[in-house]
């Protein structure tokens, strides 16, 4: 009896769509560490060691640097590049929280993945501020 | 009977401990080089040529700096080969890029040395 008083079911995803399926900021802080360590190594890594050889080698170079990084699309790319650090940092000190066996739970893990998303987007902001 | 051989994965994290270990251990070298650097940088407030030239010539600095970068490449190299273990399946598109990779930070490395220790 029971079991034809259900309502009918409703359309389920029959695959993993990942753009289908509503993502937990946990989900979110995660990939998002994945992609931002992604482009630390691609760019951030190339682009620090250029930067410190071009500002470090003479006076000349490091003023043409100065002029480089002033120009409105290079600061852009260095806020990125400051904001996938900062995420990348942040969300790497969570995980040693965690193996630490702090705020493993459900509620303290969505609280501290929002915190960090959100910690990191702030100190990106103060960056910001400065470059800018 | 099966060959024990057989059984081996030509690729793989060789299953875990060491690098999940090792991706800790540098990010904790890279984070207190962070703090390092940026007090520094606070300290200062702002280095012009001279005085950044100085820093760079300071021995310990430049010891500290390549300790962060050595952190920094073998942590890169754990990340992107997970990355690479994920995404990439056909071995003969990840063991190449793989290689690449292997290839890129190397070179990072010498180039690291290069600017710390290339003009005294």
């Amino acid at each position: 009896m029971a079991a034809t008083e259900r309502p009918p079911a409703r359309p389920r995803p029959v695959y993993l769509d990942l753009f289908a399926i509503r993502k937990p900021i946990p989900a979110i802080v995660s990939i998002l560490h994945r992609a931002s360590g992604a482009l630390l190594f691609l760019v951030g890594i190339p682009a620090l060691l250029w930067s410190v050889q071009a500002s470090l080698a003479s006076p000349e170079s490091y003023a043409a640097f100065a002029g480089f990084v002033g120009h409105p699309v290079v600061k852009l790319a260095a806020i990125l590049l400051a904001w996938a650090y900062l995420h990348h940092l942040l969300a790497g000190f969570r995980h040693l929280t965690q193996d630490l066996h702090v705020g493993l739970d459900l509620g303290p893990a969505r609280r501290s993945a929002g915190l960090v998303f959100a910690a990191a987007l702030v100190l990106t902001l103060v960056v910001a501020v400065r470059v800018w | 009977m099966v060959n024990p051989t057989q059984k081996k994965h030509i690729v793989g994290a060789h299953y875990g401990l060491a690098d999940w270990l090792a991706q800790r251990l540098t990010a904790a070298v890279m984070i207190a080089y962070t703090l390092f650097a940026f007090g520094i940088l606070l300290w200062h407030g702002g280095l012009d040529h001279a005085a950044w030239k100085a820093l760079f010539a300071n021995q310990f600095f430049r010891v500290a700096t390549f300790l962060f970068m050595l952190a920094l490449i073998y942590h890169a190299w754990v990340g992107m080969r997970n990355i690479t273990m994920d995404y990439v399946k056909p071995l003969a598109v990840r063991l190449p890029l793989q290689g690449a990779i292997i290839a890129a930070l190397v070179a990072y490395a010498g180039w690291t040395i290069g600017i710390l220790w290339g003009h005294p």
